[in-house]
């Protein structure tokens, strides 16, 4: 089944990307998801859809090629996670209140910049749901290019991300620059976000950061366990939706998301048996 | 006799119009272990915020081992356990071990790992508390007492001067706050660490503590834990603005 993917060309860079933000989006989910800001990623990937659709109208009205759909995309992510950042502390006593003004933000950008267009239909249905054959080979070095800065960035501020999502007022006494830290955070999350939507589309790429990280909390025991738990979890939910997205010739977000489902309920099953594996166990041990 | 390990004086602040604490002058020996107690409200969480520099009094000085606050750069010296310590997020999913690392990211400072002298360290410090067979367990599965051990040796991985604890025990049961004291008594005497706890067990702090302090608004008592439990009634219930019964527990 995978002979298709390595054999031609457009397909193997999807698979190749498939596998690289199968690592990025469960890493930065793994924050996320434990301080509660799932959400953003949501807000976030609409803002992503009006840079996508604003690069499309400069390359369909304009010809512009330079500043391709990917690049416009990951401008707008990352200004709209800035702006994120800056209205949480505007609002700190509501910070969820940041999460619709982006959001909508970027879904109203979408639809005029998309109506300016006249309309790019197969495109833009590609990047709602995702699509197999979207990724060419700039592309995917663009997203390599990103991947590697996301996993050293994590890898060198581990300790700092972790602390303060622990236990933030400690963090902050403790002399951790905590303001620097969330902005370059949601910052990665934008690039993370921009450099999923080609495979798992705007509407479904939040899934990719959560579900994982949903699914392996359940049996994870401590946080890096639960980190690399999340990222196999999304490996195996990038791989089979990709292969089974493209020979049913459904759009991958939908498969991918489908199989992270799939992994969630198992975990949520296996919690449970093992639950009452030990209850019955402790019974035995109370009737002796 | 070395110098004060806090040393306040004249100290006020207020919230936006509301003075919280009024001309407060206080010290803290080296070595003590200090009782704070006093009502809800009293300014308690106020005054530990102005020593360890989070808010800045609208008058008076605030000296910390031995220098001006200003210029005071060694935080890791002091390990605080907040009040909300015990309200973290139940189903985060942290192994202990990973929770007292936190106390030592600011240390080691950015952009580099933890190494085998730190995980040490970390062992260490949750030995010291008596957790040591919880080291690999979700701080989430543990009971509130046990959780509180664990923030202590968060702080004590830095090997701190002085250790300012704010309520720490509500919620604990009985037992448990008596093993709490056995442990900060341990701290006090063997490690030499000095030890500044807020609290309402007046019974139980009397009998561990070598000076009580009561805050409300003005410092209305600072003396020895003897002095204090022969104040009478009527004496307290001026410190608290209402009748007070102290409780003595008896063994
Ligand atoms: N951030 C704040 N803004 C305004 N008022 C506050 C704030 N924090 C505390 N207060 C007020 O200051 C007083 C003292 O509070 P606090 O120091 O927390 O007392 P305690 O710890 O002794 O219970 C209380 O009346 C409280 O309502
Ligand atoms: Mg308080």
């Amino acid at each position: 089944m995978l002979a298709d993917f390595l054999e031609y060309d457009f397909l193997r860079y999807t698979f190749l990307t498939g596998l690289l933000i199968g690592i990025i989006a469960p890493l930065l989910g793994t924050f996320i998801v434990v301080r509660r800001l799932s959400l953003i990623a949501d807000a976030l990937s609409h803002v992503t859809l009006a840079g996508i659709a604003f690069g499309l109208l400069l390359e369909k009205k304009f010809a512009v090629t330079l500043i391709t759909p990917l690049y416009s995309g990951m401008a707008f992510s990352v200004i709209g996670s800035i702006f994120i950042e800056k209205l949480r502390g505007v609002y700190k006593a509501y910070q969820e209140i940041a999460i619709p003004i982006i959001l909508s933000g970027g879904v109203g950008l979408s639809v005029i910049f998309i109506s300016i267009a006249d309309g790019f239909n197969t495109e833009l249905f590609n990047y709602l749901f995702g699509s197999v054959s979207a990724v060419s080979i700039n592309d995917f070095y663009t997203i390599l290019g990103i991947s590697i800065f996301i996993v050293m960035i994590v890898g060198l501020l581990y300790k700092e991300l972790f602390s303060l999502s622990f236990d933030e007022e400690h963090a902050t006494i403790s002399g951790i620059h905590a303001k620097a830290i969330h902005l370059l955070f949601i910052v990665l999350t934008a690039l993370v976000i921009a450099a999923s939507i080609r495979i798992v589309g705007v509407l479904l790429v939040s899934a990719l950061m959560t579900l994982p990280v949903a699914a392996s909390m359940r049996i994870a025991k401590g946080f890096k366990q639960m980190m690399f738990l999340s990222i196999i979890f999304g490996e195996i939910a990038v791989v089979a939706g990709l292969i089974t997205g493209y020979y049913l010739s459904i759009p991958p977000g939908g498969t991918i998301v489908l199989v992270s489902l799939i992994i969630l309920l198992i975990s949520i099953a296996a919690k449970k048996y093992n639950f009452t594996l030990k209850k019955a166990h402790e019974n035995n041990l109370q009737k002796k | 006799m070395s110098e004060p390990v806090v040393s306040m004086k004249n100290i006020s602040y207020a919230y936006d119009q509301k003075t919280v604490l009024n001309h407060i002058n206080f010290e803290i020996p080296k070595g003590a272990f200090m009782g704070l107690l006093g009502p809800n409200g009293g300014g308690k969480t106020t005054l530990i915020k102005l020593i360890l520099g989070l808010l800045k009094p609208d008058e008076g000085s605030v000296q910390l081992l031995g220098g001006p606050i200003g210029k005071f750069k060694d935080w890791n010296r002091i390990g605080f356990v907040s009040q909300k310590a015990n309200s973290f997020n139940k189903g985060f999913p942290a192994t202990v071990f990973e929770v007292v690392s936190t106390g030592l990211t600011a240390n080691v400072g950015y952009f580099r790992f933890f190494n085998k002298n730190h995980k040490e360290k970390i062992i260490q410090a949750i030995d010291q508390v008596g957790m040591l067979e919880y080291t690999h367990e979700n701080i989430g599965n543990l009971s509130g007492g046990q959780q509180q051990r664990i923030f202590i040796a968060r702080s004590l991985v830095n090997d701190p001067q002085l250790l300012i604890l704010d309520e720490p025990t509500v919620g604990v049961d009985y037992e448990n706050v008596q093993r709490f004291y056995e442990l900060l008594h341990r701290l006090n005497d063997e490690r030499q660490i000095t030890l500044l706890l807020v609290t309402h067990d007046t019974g139980t702090i009397t009998e561990h503590a070598t000076d009580i302090v009561c805050l409300n608004k003005t410092l209305h008592f600072h003396g020895k834990p003897e002095e204090y439990t022969s104040l009478s009634e009527k004496d307290l219930s001026v410190f608290y603005g209402h009748p007070v019964n102290i409780v003595t527990h008896n063994h």
